[in-house]
């Protein structure tokens, strides 16, 4: 019986199947280069966003680091506590209301800087400076302008009458911007509008650029004016870059802390509580990781949602 | 200023059909235009500007003038009747009196080592990611990128307990650490996009070369991505001097803070604000920050949008 003849080695170009190759074989290298990140990412990211998780349904304090299982009672300790009630709804609205104003200045303020003009350079360096420069020092800053009897916002606001004896806002000589409910959490949105901005207008911006000039120039040719091109040209086409801009403040505005702890630490009377701030109070400062975890896992959520809502945006952007 | 309202060469305007073209009333419009161009980027200027430009005005404020009650004498100027000229003394009362130095060292520190494991890390990851895996490259480049969304905030409490854990509680290291968890996710998506802009004949040439995967890799990819090096420096950079969350909850001892706590926990005291050395050393970091920030932003923004723009 003949035995059949063997074929010749083939020798993959790329991947000689040797031990002193090993460095060549891309089925081994692979896996090597990315290991190490994802490793770092599961044991410093992973592991601890299950302890969250296993902390909010837990007993665990900084004193009793053991984690007993009690079910839900944290969460309904706080269902049923007016300053995690509180919390919530600030978060939402906050967030919501940021966003809202963002997207409409964001799309004004993108339209502004894709035009041509003299100066738009340093106009964009100045319009970023919110965004580039660190929150919390960016925060104290706010502080000084919004904080009594010194600030400079009151003195602009006597300058021309809307404050002081006799102004048409407020008879007194300063607004008390961060001590009174409504003007402490209109500070806060003031603030965050102020530092996210500028991200969705870059955002927006690289969208707007992207539109393809031949589309501009048919709409011209066709005879639609800036308004007509505007609301059925260029919105339309920027509605999924405008998503992303909308999910990113979201996840930015929803888990901030910073700008609350520096200005108000949720006072007055929790008019500016917010969830991430609260967790931290609770978690942090009182001691009580149980119930700061289960404050925190609030945030969950909201940044699944729009994680889901980002994969999906992406993976469109990759089949179109 | 003035002269800057002047419209430059402005394209011709193309009349639509059957709409009579008036030169003048077209002027008018386009003036009018521009007009309303220019102040709106000047009304979101003074928006994003105006907070900076009364903290750089305070650092300058002698105390006489700015703590005047009532407020009688404009605070934002230094000359005029009322006014006191600017002084210096608040920035040497920072450096000198305080421990901001101390507190830039720190910062200092934490970010080399970041930047050091983020290069260190997401280098190969994306590489591997883009070059060396089949299609679900892409899709665990996004997911990795998400990782970055998840925000200090919701993982403090249990990072602090891991700190502890590897007794690193009040040290800068812990910060070393932990930073890399979301600079890494962050600079390895950004090298994805750069990886992908090299042709693949670079790594081709090598081989046919005589180079080894690996060392194609070395020699001919990694010296094309000097750009992308420097950007991921930039990016860990900046992002471990943005971070406040876990430096507030992981360190307590003034010698071992950062810059983001230690000049807002650190230069209050009580009811007595140091504010103009307080906005001194807000501004001495913010504004090289921001500069750094904006040569890179191309890159960071090509990044942020998802692959939903093409390019």
């Amino acid at each position: 019986m003949a035995a059949p003849i063997a074929p010749p080695p083939t020798v993959p170009r790329t991947a000689p199947d040797t031990n002193r190759y090993l460095l060549d074989r891309e089925k081994f290298l692979g896996p090597i280069m990315l290991l190490p990140a994802v490793i770092y990412i599961v044991a410093l990211v992973g592991v601890p966003l299950v302890i969250a998780i296993a902390y909010a349904f837990s007993d665990v304090t900084v004193g009793d680091q053991s984690i007993d299982w009690v079910g839900l009672k944290n969460f309904r300790n706080s269902w049923g506590n007016a300053a995690f009630q509180k919390a919530l709804k600030n978060s939402l609205i906050f967030t919501f209301v940021t966003q809202a104003l963002v997207m409409i200045l964001g799309n004004i303020l993108a339209l502004v800087l894709a035009s041509d003009f003299k100066g738009k350079r340093l106009v964009r360096f100045l319009i970023l400076l919110p965004w580039a420069t660190p929150v919390a020092l960016v925060a104290v800053g706010w502080w000084w302008i919004f904080s009594p009897p010194y600030s400079a916002l009151d003195y602009i606001l006597r300058e021309i009458g809307a404050l002081g004896p006799g102004g048409w806002w407020s008879n007194d000589n300063n607004a008390y911007w961060l001590a009174l409910p409504d003007r402490a959490q209109f500070s806060v949105v003031l603030v965050q509008v102020w530092r996210v901005l500028p991200l969705a207008t870059v955002i927006l911006l690289a969208g707007l650029t992207a539109i393809p000039q031949d589309v501009r120039e048919a709409a011209n040719l066709d005879g639609a004016g800036y308004m007509r091109q505007l609301v059925w040209i260029r919105l339309p086409l920027l509605a999924p870059i405008m998503l992303v801009a909308f999910l990113f403040g979201t996840v930015f505005v929803f888990s901030d802390m910073i700008i609350v702890y520096i200005m108000t630490r949720g006072q007055p009377n929790d008019a500016t509580q917010v969830i991430p701030h609260l967790a931290f109070m609770r978690g942090v400062q009182s001691g009580d990781l149980a119930s700061g975890a289960s404050v925190a896992v609030f945030l969950f959520p909201v940044l699944a949602g729009v994680a889901a809502l980002m994969l999906r945006t992406a993976r469109r952007a990759e089949t179109s | 200023m003035s002269s800057q309202l002047q419209p430059i060469a402005p394209p011709p305007i193309e009349s639509g059909p059957g709409i009579s073209y008036n030169p003048r009333t077209a002027r008018a419009k386009r003036i009018g235009a521009r007009a309303a161009l220019y102040s709106t980027a000047m009304f979101f200027v003074i928006f994003a500007a105006m907070p900076f430009a009364w903290m750089i005005l305070t650092i300058f404020k002698q105390n006489a003038d700015l703590y005047q009650q009532p407020m009688q004498k404009s605070p934002f100027s230094f000359w005029g009747e009322l006014n006191q000229p600017p002084t210096l003394e608040n920035l040497r009362f920072l450096l000198w009196d305080t421990n901001y130095l101390v507190f830039v060292k720190n910062s200092l520190v934490v970010g080399f080592f970041t930047v050091v494991i983020t290069l260190l890390l997401a280098m190969p990851a994306a590489y591997a990611l883009t070059r060396l895996s089949g299609g679900w490259g892409e899709s665990l480049g996004i997911a990795i990128f998400l990782v970055y969304l998840i925000p200090p905030t919701l993982l403090f409490l249990p990072m602090t307990r891991i700190i502890s854990e590897l007794n690193l509680k009040n040290s800068i290291w812990s910060l070393v650490v932990v930073y890399p968890t979301f600079t890494i996710p962050f600079c390895t998506w950004l090298l994805m996009g750069f990886f992908k802009s090299i042709p693949w004949d670079v790594e081709e040439q090598a081989m046919i070369d005589g180079y080894s995967r690996f060392g194609a890799i070395i020699r001919a990819v990694l010296p094309l991505s000097v750009p992308g090096i420097l950007t991921v420096i930039v990016f860990s950079f900046t992002l471990s001097l943005h971070e406040f969350v876990y430096s507030l909850a992981f360190v307590t001892s003034t010698a071992n803070k950062t810059i983001s706590t230690g000049v807002t926990t650190e230069l209050i005291r009580g009811d007595i604000y140091f504010w103009q050395a307080l906005m001194a050393a807000s501004v001495l970091v913010a504004i090289p920050i921001a500069i750094l920030y904006n040569l890179f932003l191309d890159r960071f923004i090509a990044g942020f949008t998802l692959g939903a723009v093409k390019g």
